[in-house]
């Protein structure tokens, strides 16, 4: 590269031209398509002289809602990774008998399925439930931001910076192929000394801490933001639920910042807290790593169950059935998710005693979320059920997540885990819980809020094709691994020797493609509904006849949310002011004390990148000027006084009265 | 967006800086005495040689760590049982709950662990 080879080692560290993958066809191809289409999307921004505008409507923009929906935009694009590996790895599986391979060379495969795993959690579940709880959240509780409106905008980006990194590994170097939890040995830096791992601690280091923030954000919001008479219990289930789960960030996050820290010390410094020797001990990895990680899955499908308690609601035209215990539920399942984390490794050896104390734990909180399971059903109990795409979703989730929990209870016992333990029965229910309780729930959420969000419902027809080849591709797709998994397969395997298997595989495959068409039929849905959005617009503001605060507000709602903040006498705050006739005031607004927009977020989370990307690559001096650079663009942030306005009485007149007269056209 | 428009109107409204904490002079030098002396009481049982068994001076000095957390949570951060209208006890609790569960699990799990699968402690007759 350089002349100099120690310059060139002082800049580029270990980075060499080897470590771009021109000789990995498909790589390359992989490559190729990105870029062409990275080309297309960035010329056609400069084209429609877009910059502009996103930069200063949406990127530097700190209103929670534009927050929300770019966190919801960013888990979609990297869905379409994350699923991308996971055909690749269907079809691997489905040809790879006997003498035939496969496409797919072992190192590449096992890189594959950790990076899905890494994508599907961190950069598409994590974001779309943030992104979620971030638009919903405050409206519902009649708020008219986050607590912390920069730190939103900064926490998103970090989360961005994160998935970049991952995205990266793809074309320069390799990603980590140790599975999506990097046990030790196998991710030290002994048995893996290549970049790959050094690309995981970083891009989920940099995103954990969006996650963490993002997290304190959220539950401040929650305790200190509602509206005057929204007490605790009369709060909107899935507000309850965005609680819980953020307390679950904030408690847990931690522990995998501090885990993943160790780990780099071990493979940067030389430390050896999780080596085998100098009294080191990988299991500490495992147990530490699962305190994280039990509670994770609880932070990912505890607002999705918020979710299904509100469509239920909404769809089945009455309040919700067993508020108090549905209520109870979510804080019990959020402390006990904090007992259970062994159970991911009854097969280490901690003996009988301690599996049996885990093994019942787990069995246990099994009871609250079968408990809320009743609760929708018997909301649903004589109500006056609308099957809209938001409840077709809410009713394959009971069915799906209902055979997810009860192989769940199946596991929970330790010695049928001794034999089911990593197999492909374990891939089976965790897809099934996650797929069937979190995906469907940010489907159906998505639904739900869509209108809210952008003025105009989504196209039902195009969303039930979506919904139907969803279901039935999950079903086609994970049930022949329970079989394949009671037969004793185990996960993470590129190549089988035993021919009868493969059946189950091309099974499988096959419903893997009909995910495929599900994904493709929703990305027909968001086009078809934006050329229709016209038919299709939201002038009421409440298109389902929705029962929280959020249905008050217009469609999209103004910057300012609420003109007048909500007083909550009851449950359903606006169910019940509709029933007690309403009435929108129309004059006497004051002016509204607004947050200023920044470039401040996006630019800490572009020098984090550059330093994790430093970091990963032994790059030495550019790590530490990106690292002062940073500590200087956050302190220099804090001396900046400009920000924030007051929108003017007059302003917030003129975005009332054209509600008005939108309301009077449409009566 | 300030937390006025929203949160609790239930304050009595001095000024904006008002956080409901009433922080005086000789608050601050209590807890800066008590911090010392429970600094300098580890520091000089360490430096003198400490107990006859070590184990028994890391109990002390953990022990005397513990309080030294309680010292600057009421002292320094102004937490009592009411103050945030209890949301402070509340996330104490919680997080008292959550760290005991961490770190009693971890030390059960990882002593049978150690017992049942450490090479070194295993009897190299009964190895197969």
């Amino acid at each position: 590269m350089l002349a100099h080879p120690d310059l060139a080692k002082l800049i580029f560290g270990r980075l060499t031209l080897e470590e771009l993958p021109l000789h990995v066809p498909i790589v390359l191809g992989t490559f190729a398509v990105v870029a062409l289409g990275a080309i297309v999307v960035l010329g056609a921004i400069t084209y429609f002289k877009l910059w502009g505008y996103l930069w200063h409507e949406w990127f530097t923009s700190i209103d929670h809602k534009k927050i929300g929906i770019m966190y919801m935009i960013l888990g979609f694009v990297m869905l379409l990774r994350g699923f991308a590996d996971a055909i690749m790895m269907r079809a691997q599986q489905a040809i790879s008998f006997g003498d035939n391979m496969g496409y797919l060379p072992p190192e590449h495969y096992d890189q594959i399925f950790t990076a899905h795993g890494v994508i599907m959690i961190f950069f598409v579940a994590m974001p779309m439930v943030t992104g979620l709880m971030n638009f919903v959240m405050p409206l519902q509780i009649g708020a008219r931001d986050v607590a912390f409106p920069f730190l939103n905008n900064f926490s998103f980006w970090m989360t961005v910076a994160g998935a970049m990194l991952v995205m990266a590994s793809l074309f320069i170097g390799e990603f980590a192929r140790t599975g999506w939890l990097a046990y030790p040995p196998l991710s030290d830096i002994v048995s893996s000394p290549d970049a790959g791992v050094d690309y995981y601690i970083w891009a989920l280091q940099i995103a954990g801490v969006g996650t963490l923030l993002s997290g304190i954000n959220l539950l401040v919001t929650i305790v200190k933001m509602r509206a005057p008479g929204m007490t605790l219990m009369k709060m909107p289930v899935f507000t309850w639920t965005a609680l819980c789960t953020n307390v679950l960030i904030v408690a847990a996050f931690p522990v995998l910042t501090a885990v993943l820290a160790l780990l780099a010390m071990d493979r940067y410094v030389g430390t050896n807290f999780f080596t085998t020797e100098l009294g080191g001990n990988a299991m500490m990895y495992v147990n530490l790593i699962w305190i994280w990680g039990h509670p994770e899955v609880y932070i990912l499908v505890l607002p999705a169950f918020g979710i299904f308690s509100e469509v239920t609601a909404t769809f089945s035209r009455k309040p919700l059935f067993g508020y108090t215990s549905m209520v109870y539920a979510t804080v019990v399942i959020t402390v006990l998710s904090y007992l259970v984390w062994l159970h991911h490794f009854f097969t280490m050896g901690s003996g009988a005693s301690v599996n049996s104390f885990f093994g019942i734990t787990t069995m246990i909180i099994s009871i609250p979320t079968g408990a809320k399971i009743f609760n929708w059903l018997f909301t649903m109990y004589r109500g006056r059920v609308e099957f809209e795409v938001p409840m077709l979703w809410t009713v394959a989730f009971m069915v799906t997540f209902v055979i997810g929990g009860m192989t769940g209870v199946l596991l929970a016992v330790p010695p049928a885990d001794f034999s089911l333990h990593n197999s492909l029965f374990l891939i089976a229910h965790f897809h099934n819980v996650i797929i069937g309780g979190v995906l469907f729930g940010l489907f159906a959420g998505i639904t739900y809020w869509f209108p809210k969000a952008f003025g105009f419902r989504l196209d039902p027809f195009w969303g039930k094709c979506a919904f139907w080849f969803w279901v039935v591709g999950f079903y086609f797709a994970f049930m022949p691994l329970y079989m394949l998994g009671l037969m004793g397969v185990t996960r993470r395997l590129s190549h089988f020797e035993d021919p009868t298997l493969q059946i189950w595989f091309l099974l499988a495959a096959f419903g893997a493609f009909l995910i495929l068409l599900g994904i493709g039929c929703m990305i027909t849905q968001f086009v078809v509904s934006f050329r229709r959005r016209e038919a299709l617009r939201d002038v009421t503001g409440d298109p389902w006849n929705g029962r929280t605060l959020e249905w008050s507000t217009s469609s999209p709602p103004p910057p300012y949310n609420f003109a007048f903040t909500p007083r909550v006498h009851d449950h359903d705050a606006w169910w019940m002011m509709k029933k007690h006739h309403y009435q929108r005031p129309l004059s006497g607004f004051l002016p509204i004390h607004m947050p200023l927009n920044t470039g401040a977020g996006i630019m800490l989370a572009g020098l984090s990148f550059v330093f994790g990307f430093a970091m990963i690559w032994y790059m030495w001096l550019i790590a530490a000027v990106s690292f002062a650079l940073l500590l200087l663009v956050a302190i220099a942030h804090t001396f900046n006084y400009h920000r924030d306005y007051y929108l003017s009485a007059d302003e917030v007149n003129r975005v009332e009265a054209s509600r008005t007269e939108l309301l009077a056209r449409h009566v | 967006m300030s937390a006025h428009d929203g949160g609790q109107p239930a304050h009595d409204d001095h000024g904006h800086d008002d956080l409901g904490i009433h922080a005086t002079l000789k608050g601050y030098l209590t807890g800066f005495v008590l911090a010392c002396v429970l600094t300098i009481i580890p520091f000089w049982i360490v430096m003198s040689g400490g107990f006859a068994k070590s184990s028994t001076t890391a109990v002390f000095v953990l022990g005397l760590a513990a309080v030294q957390i309680v010292v600057h949570m009421i002292y320094f951060l102004h937490m009592n049982a009411k103050s945030e209208g209890g949301w402070n006890m509340l996330a104490l609790v919680f997080t008292i709950v959550l760290v005991v569960i961490t770190l009693s699990g971890s030390i059960w799990i990882m002593y049978h662990l150690n017992s049942n699968m450490m090479p070194t402690m295993m009897d190299p007759s009964n190895l197969p």
